[in-house]
């Protein structure tokens, strides 16, 4: 997702998300993002990914103009912004998922945040529509929509209602929930695979769910330039026809598989740190748990 | 009962600021027709004080025409559906249920608060003919000049992340002129009791997005020509008095 200017070549998004962020943010906060010297800029920019179709194959349900306005300025017009605010700073040559969450910056954005989440939400969005789209999914999916919504037709409704409800600008998501507690030292104490599961969501603005550790699966743009030249303020028909005729379930399907891959990843980590540090305590020769002291201070005295 | 009161058409017109413009324009303005027998006086959608076309070329009459029948409208309905929950559950002593309606109440009543004042707002015209006496002193008083005044709504305007609007807001207490900006379809008394709006411009996509897709900029240099600063002067002079 992002290329050296020395290069040509537009980068390949990997399979699989990068690994747990470093959280470079506390260096940046206590720098503030101060720009290097003009000879040790970087200057590795973020590019503006086409969608893998033509900008009329989605006709007669999103128009060559509506994607011409809303991939071509709206969408590009981030990623120029992006790329300006970022330069020669320390979040220049970082992957696009580290830059959203660094500028999100646990909720207290910076201002370059909401160019970088909308990079980022367009960019899943052009991917999670095609030609010929709609239908029903299949396999493991549809298992756990079943599993987790009742029924596919059940999860439509509730992921209609977040974007009919959603006021203002936003987006609706399908999400895979594997999010751990990442708070300091608290750790879910018993995490398990149970916990995990499909979530319909709804963010205001350019707020993207990987900032509360979320993996979204699906996700449609419900600020009014992304509907309005085909639907006007018709929101509801244009999540109805997103839903019955463009939505790529395989897409959906792919980004399930790599989610619930990694989060079992992620477990598999988390036992094995929990089994080093129970060894580190067994063999530590300096804990003493319980001091037997000659003096008696107990109060019963 | 104050919950009854609040929701008065004279209620309404107060929180508007629309004074007494909002009862002169009583017959079309808020709280006519529907539901006097009920304890909750619904809204209802006023008429525009000009044709759909009149404010052409700075905006269109597409627009005017979309603007005011289908989202001013969805407010109105919308608003009066949630009153009409709300009553029910205030009756039955539904709590939860009270403040689930919080947010569309908020939403779709701000949404109709909001477009009222806007409808008057602008006019065909309007910013032809700049703000004189005492609202015209207060903004050279308080921004130095009404091209400063112009340049930071427009730059406020612009800057405003999602949906919103932006305000010259009158602070009652202290007399003073600020800009304001709002989210969504909150009004401008979310940013202080004591503020009343004098004008507000509505940034929402949907208030310029057929015209002038994306570039916001020139909705908001535009609609300078069709302000009403009359209006505004009026209500500063209520206000003021």
């Amino acid at each position: 997702m992002q290329h050296h200017t020395l290069s040509c070549c537009g980068g390949v998004r990997p399979s699989l998300p990068p690994p747990p962020l470093s959280f470079r943010w506390s260096k940046i906060k206590r720098e503030g993002g101060r720009r290097l010297p003009r000879c040790a800029r970087i200057a590795a920019q973020l590019e503006l990914k086409p969608p893998p179709y033509s900008l009329s194959s989605l006709e007669p349900h999103m128009s060559r103009e509506t994607l011409e306005y809303h991939w071509g300025r709206h969408h590009r017009a981030h990623v120029a912004s992006l790329n300006n605010l970022i330069a020669g700073t320390d979040l220049d040559g970082m992957g696009l998922d580290e830059i959203v969450v660094v500028s999100y910056n646990k909720g207290n954005p910076l201002p370059l945040f909401v160019h970088a989440a909308q990079v980022w939400n367009h960019d899943f969005f052009w991917q999670s529509i095609k030609p010929g789209g709609g239908g029903r999914p299949s396999g493991r999916l549809m298992e756990l929509i079943e599993r987790d919504f009742g029924s596919f037709d059940r999860m439509l409704e509730e992921f209609k209602r977040a974007a009919l409800t959603q006021f203002g600008s936003g987006w609706a998501w399908l999400v895979y929930k594997a999010n751990r507690l990442d708070v300091g030292n608290a750790v879910n104490p018993c995490p398990s695979e149970k916990g995990n599961k499909l979530v319909v969501l709804k963010s205001p603005n350019a707020v993207n769910p990987i900032v509360w550790d979320y993996s979204p699966l699906l996700a449609i743009d419900v600020w009014e330039h992304a509907y309005y030249l085909d639907y006007e303020n018709r929101r509801a028909d244009y999540v109805s026809i997103f839903l019955e005729k463009l939505v790529s379930w395989e897409v959906v399907s792919d980004r399930l598989d790599v989610a619930i891959e990694r989060a079992a990843e992620r477990a598999r980590e988390d036992e094995t740190r929990r089994q080093e540090d129970d060894a580190a305590v067994t063999h530590s020769e300096a804990v003493e748990m319980y001091l037997d002291s000659d003096t008696d201070d107990s109060e019963a005295e | 009962m104050a919950l009854r009161t609040l929701f008065t058409k004279k209620a309404l017109t107060r929180a508007s600021g629309l004074g007494p413009l909002g009862a002169a324009a009583g017959d079309r303005g808020l709280g006519s027709g529907l539901g006097q027998a009920r304890g909750l006086t619904a809204a209802s959608l006023p008429d525009l004080p000009y044709d759909y076309g009149a404010l052409e070329p700075a905006i269109s009459g597409e627009i005017m025409r979309l603007h005011h029948q289908r989202h001013h409208q969805a407010y109105v309905t919308n608003y009066n559906n949630a009153l009409e929950q709300l009553e029910a559950a205030v009756a039955k002593g539904d709590a939860p249920a009270v403040v689930r309606l919080q947010g569309a109440i908020k939403f779709n009543g701000g949404g109709h608060i909001n477009h009222s004042i806007f409808w008057n707002n602008l006019k065909p015209e309007g910013g032809g003919e700049p703000p004189h006496s005492a609202l015209g002193w207060a903004i050279d008083t308080d921004f130095g000049s009404l091209e400063a005044l112009v340049q930071k709504m427009n730059a406020e305007g612009a800057a405003l992340q999602g949906s919103g609007w932006v305000w010259l807001a009158l602070d009652k207490g202290s007399k003073k002129l600020s800009v304001e900006t709002t989210a969504n379809q909150d009004p401008l008394v979310t940013k202080g009791l004591h503020m009343v709006p004098l004008l507000g411009i509505d940034v929402w996509e949907h208030a310029y997005y057929l015209q002038y897709k994306n570039v916001r900029p020139d909705y908001l240099k535009n609609i300078w020509d069709v302000i009403n600063w009359k209006y505004a002067s009026e209500v500063y002079e209520k206000e003021t008095a």
